[in-house]
């Protein structure tokens, strides 16, 4: 049997090793509804960290293609380096088939992608939305991981947990009277997403200056701005 | 008055009876609830005729804020104030105790209490828990001797400046000073720099925010000016978000609720005597 040698202890005065924290959370908001023939997505646009904001203009919402928008908060770096490898992964696939990635397809890329950072992982809070094949609007939404859920409606980011309820409440009509719910119109859409903003800047410190807004319907893509609090 | 209660009258001072529980509950993962922070902007100045202390009116618990429009300038007394930057129950509740302390002061003396009286009760009292009392603050006032800011730090340092800044905010409202603060100068200029100095915290800070409160002490006079300026005026929401009567369904069978006269129910539950026992607070 071996004996094993410990090694000496090469520790010596000085410089000590600091921990390195890869992560930052740099704030931001994002609620996405989807209809019948349209899905509406829209994030705030504050780029923060700690107590300082980077800058009060920063979109969050990338346009993967005419009929796919991706909402993308949590560490901006890893957003960044995320859909910059969405997109590239997108063009790659339109070389190959000669066709756009549908909704659903980039929906299921977005989490294989995710989890192949299992251990490492993107530290983002994503929301996708847009028209699926048959042309009825859909979100995805994600945790860090890759775990992927089809919904009708979704909010995430900072403000994730204000808003959540009242999306519940006004577009899932949880809490009411089920039998009779109405489908929500494209204008109550928008208007709940604008309205969740304006209320969500005022309890979320990381939430404010700007919402983006922008509607999927099959006649393309809009978008409008409107203004939140600058504190 | 039952002995059972005198029994539980807490003594004067802190308790620091839960103090090893909580060291083990911590050791063995248990997480502190948190407490509200004012994440501030407070700021002072001196100018030609006394002082003006600023401060803005947002309160927060971690990244949520817990109060739009709270108020961090305190009453010390009638020719001091002072603004509180930390643990909001630490601002809150020093002031008042040193406030409490400098009118029995004024009182023994029979004279107004000087700025530096307040500034050596506040550090003497803050340095003896070692920081654990998170308040940091911006003395200011007026006495026979002159106008006063004093900057206390939480474990009890102090400066004696003729502008000074606290909080979460205090280097983009130092900015301000730094750049525009003289000698001397006028009530109307000192108002719109020391505003400028918190709007450059609410604006730029995130634990700042909402209104702007100003305080202006002269030799005689005090103007405590709150919500000098709506900073940041709440959003306007487009839909109405009014619940119809019904929305909620009803579940099970719908009953009629007998409505019975409260004197009839007490008559029920306690008979008849029960008017004399109606009037023990008085």
């Amino acid at each position: 049997m071996h004996k094993i040698q410990s090694f000496p202890e090469y520790q010596v005065p000085g410089a000590q090793h600091q921990d390195f924290s890869p992560y930052e959370s740099n704030g931001g908001s994002i609620v996405a509804i989807a209809g019948e023939d349209y899905v509406v997505i829209a994030a705030d646009t504050r780029l923060s960290s700690g107590y300082t904001i980077h800058t009060r203009k920063q979109n969050k919402l990338f346009q993967l293609s005419e009929k796919t928008v991706l909402g993308s908060t949590g560490c901006w770096c890893d957003t960044l380096a995320l859909t910059s490898l969405v997109n590239a992964r997108m063009q790659m696939y339109e070389h190959l088939h000669l066709k756009t990635m549908s909704t659903e397809a980039v929906a299921q890329m977005l989490s294989i992608l995710m989890y192949n950072r299992r251990f490492f992982p993107y530290y983002v809070s994503n929301v996708l939305a847009g028209l699926d094949s048959e042309g009825k609007g859909v979100v995805y939404s994600y945790d860090p991981i890759g775990h992927c859920e089809r919904t009708t409606y979704r909010a995430g980011g900072s403000a994730g947990t204000l808003l959540q309820p009242v999306l519940d409440n006004q577009i899932g009509g949880k809490d009411r009277d089920v039998k009779n719910k109405p489908k929500v119109p494209l204008e109550k859409a928008k208007e709940v997403a604008k309205d969740a903003f304006i209320s969500a800047a005022e309890r979320d410190i990381y939430t404010g200056d700007s919402v983006i807004l922008k509607v999927i319907t099959k006649d393309g893509i809009t978008e409008e701005e409107v203004q939140l609090r600058k504190d | 008055m039952n002995m059972e209660l005198v029994r539980n009258v807490p003594k004067g001072g802190f308790n620091f009876d839960n103090c090893k529980r909580n060291e083990m509950l911590l050791s063995s993962g248990f997480q502190h609830p948190k407490t509200v922070k004012t994440g501030t902007t407070i700021a002072g100045i001196i100018f030609k005729d006394g002082v003006i202390l600023g401060a803005d009116t947002r309160a927060t618990e971690g990244p949520i804020v817990s109060d739009k429009n709270c108020s961090k300038i305190h009453y010390l007394a009638k020719n001091m104030y002072c603004c509180g930057a930390g643990t909001a129950a630490d601002t809150e509740m020093t002031t008042d105790l040193i406030a409490s302390q400098l009118e029995m002061h004024r009182l023994n003396t029979g004279r107004q209490v000087p700025v530096v009286a307040a500034n050596t009760l506040l550090k003497q009292f803050l340095f003896r828990y070692q920081g654990h009392i998170s308040a940091a603050l911006v003395l200011g006032g007026v006495d026979k001797t002159g106008s006063y800011i004093y900057c206390i730090h939480p474990h009890g340092s102090t400066d004696k400046l003729p502008y000074a800044t606290m909080g979460s905010g205090s280097l983009a409202a130092m900015s301000v000073f730094e750049s525009r603060w003289k000698p001397d100068m006028t009530e109307e200029e000192g108002k719109l720099l020391v505003r400028d100095a918190i709007a450059a915290g609410v604006f730029n800070d995130l634990g700042s925010g909402s209104n702007i409160d100003l305080c202006v002490i002269r030799k005689d006079s005090v103007d405590y000016l709150r919500n000098y300026e709506l900073a940041n005026l709440k959003g306007k929401r487009h839909g109405d978000y009014r619940f119809k009567p019904g929305t909620t369904e009803l579940v099970g069978k719908e009953e009629i609720i007998e409505v019975v006269p409260f004197e009839a129910f007490h008559k029920k539950l306690y008979g008849d005597e029960t008017a004399e026992a109606m009037e023990v607070g008085a």
